[in-house]
């Protein structure tokens, strides 16, 4: 990383011109790179419009480093060519699968956290850094179901993920918020053992409850503002930690661009407060 | 719990088998979790995205039948073909040869080919980008030379002849938002798709435009694209129909004389 980014905002086709037309201070913008694999035309046009005046990152929802197989090439050779052309500040995965077998399941799919699993994730993440010639950040995930057969606490996954391959890693703190309460543990625990050292990036989001089951299962939806329970964990974080690049994320019920650039000068203040102190 | 070497795999085939085996008894891996209400989440989010996928790839089928059709034909049909890659926009390749099977849809026979050009538009959209051949560059021909040459169509160029319905017609008075509520004449109609600049643009183009195009995309010679579309239409104007090709951004390049 050349530039030390702030506060960032995922970019969404709605909001591109006033994307393009804002001028805020160390403002980022991240998109998932599935969205711009293609041949040409216009997509490709707009990011390079948006790139020319910001940083970008990429957030891969699509390489299933958790399946048990390696990550399919022609998909890793796109993301190759994507990282090429943009030049990314950032380059990040989830801790999840969801191609298996050839099709792909549009989900982040939840695995037992095996010492199996983890040799394979280790493995898939070395060839795609290989690949990128670049260091990933790896994201923990949000959690809806219990599952046996884990042998690693996620944290110590996460860390041991980051020895083995020297990746980095994405904290996103809507989903220990969430996975916390579903599955009945302590988030800021969670928070307190995450290893700061390897967090290349920080999510933030808003999650809803599901329709179905209400208050008993939160829902990672990103559909809502980031909720106060998540702002404290971040605050927590960042005072731990230090400043990192943080990014709010919005994929759903889209308000308009001032707002989430409210949103993101709320985390882009924490940060500067964080900075100003420690200087 | 010790899990067994090939766990991990044995635990994905089982998984993605219960995201779709709702009335089944689950395997021992995933019983535990397909018992637990979460487990929809799973269910819902895959089979939800690929709804939603296909219907922003086809909106003029999407409008024309509404949602709640729309998103019942999706599910079947995502039930049956998930995606094979995760580039979400290509998703649903062969969604109008669904539809032209889907009993459902058996009375909209304008359907499928309303949908064929969907999926022109979609790949128009994200095709290569490419400068479009200059008419000034096939004027230098001699007519003689002219018919030798071999016209590459252009890479965001897209065509298809409905011969069961006015699909065009259709499909564009759905894909804009001007209001034409003029008596539709029930006759087969063919389309021409190109992307000369950054945006996907659309003309109407006959039986005999469609074969010139499919022969010349097959690496056929003008001659041989001309005998073809005189073949499907003895009236057709071919020199009218070259000028209209070139002036909508059909053709890339000149790519020999000779085979």
């Amino acid at each position: 990383m050349t530039t030390f980014l702030t506060a960032g905002l995922g970019l969404k086709p709605q909001h591109f011109d006033a994307a393009l037309d804002c001028s805020s201070a160390g403002l980022w913008f991240e998109v998932h790179p599935e969205n711009y694999m293609v041949a040409g035309g216009p997509r490709l046009a707009w990011l390079e419009a948006i790139r020319s005046k910001h940083p970008v990152s990429l957030h891969g929802v699509a390489l299933s480093l958790a399946a048990d197989a390696e990550p399919d090439a022609a998909h890793l050779q796109r993301l190759a060519e994507l990282t090429r052309r943009f030049e990314p500040a950032l380059v990040s995965e989830h801790l999840a699968w969801s191609s298996w077998r050839g099709a792909y399941h549009p989900d982040l799919l939840p695995f037992p956290r095996s010492t199996e699993a983890l040799v394979r994730i280790a493995d898939n993440i070395a060839r795609t850094q290989d690949v990128l010639q670049r260091r990933i950040a790896i994201e923990n995930p949000s959690h809806y179901l219990k599952l046996d057969g884990h042998e690693w606490s996620e944290t110590d996954f996460l860390c041991e993920l980051t020895r083995r391959s020297g990746c980095g890693l994405l904290l996103d703190v809507n989903n220990v918020h969430v996975s916390a309460h579903n599955m009945n543990y302590s988030a800021q625990d969670y928070i307190d053992a995450f290893p700061g050292e390897a967090v290349m990036e920080i999510h933030l989001a808003g999650h809803s409850q599901d329709p179905n089951l209400g208050a008993a299962l939160l829902v990672d939806s990103h559909d809502a503002p980031v909720a106060p329970a998540v702002w404290a964990l971040y605050e927590r974080l960042i005072g731990r930690i230090g400043a990192r690049p943080t990014l709010i994320e919005r994929d759903d019920n889209l308000p308009a661009f001032d707002v989430l650039l409210n949103e993101r000068d709320r985390a882009a203040a924490v940060l500067q407060e964080t900075l100003a102190e420690a200087a | 719990m010790m899990i067994a070497p090939g766990a991990l795999g044995r635990f994905q085939d089982e998984f993605t088998h219960a995201l779709f085996a709702v009335d089944e008894v689950a395997p021992p891996a995933v019983a535990a979790l397909v018992g637990q209400p979460a487990f929809a989440v799973y269910r819902n989010t895959v089979i939800k995205a690929c709804i939603d996928a296909l219907q922003a790839n086809y909106p003029a089928v999407n409008r024309l039948v509404g949602d709640e059709w729309m998103r019942a034909a999706a599910a079947v049909y995502a039930r049956k073909a998930l995606p094979a890659m995760p580039m979400l926009l290509e998703y649903g390749a062969d969604f109008a040869g669904f539809l032209a099977g889907f009993e459902p849809a058996a009375e909209l026979p304008y359907l499928p080919g309303v949908a064929r050009l969907d999926r022109c538009w979609t790949e128009a959209h994200i095709a290569a980008t490419e400068n479009p051949l200059d008419a000034a560059a096939i004027a230098q021909f001699a007519e003689g030379n002219f018919y030798r040459l071999r016209l590459q169509p252009h890479a965001a160029a897209r065509w298809a002849w409905c011969a069961e319905a006015p699909a065009y017609t259709i499909w564009s008075r759905n894909r804009s938002d001007a209001q034409d509520d003029t008596e539709i004449n029930w006759r087969a109609e063919g389309a021409l798709l190109t992307r000369p600049r950054d945006a996907v643009i659309w003309c109407a183009l006959d039986h005999a435009g469609c074969v010139f195009l499919d022969t010349c995309a097959n690496g056929g010679t003008v001659a041989e694209a001309t005998q073809a579309a005189l073949d499907v239409d003895k009236t057709a104007d071919l020199s009218q129909l070259i000028a209209t090709l070139l002036d909508a951004g059909a053709f890339s390049r000149i790519c020999s004389e000779d085979r």
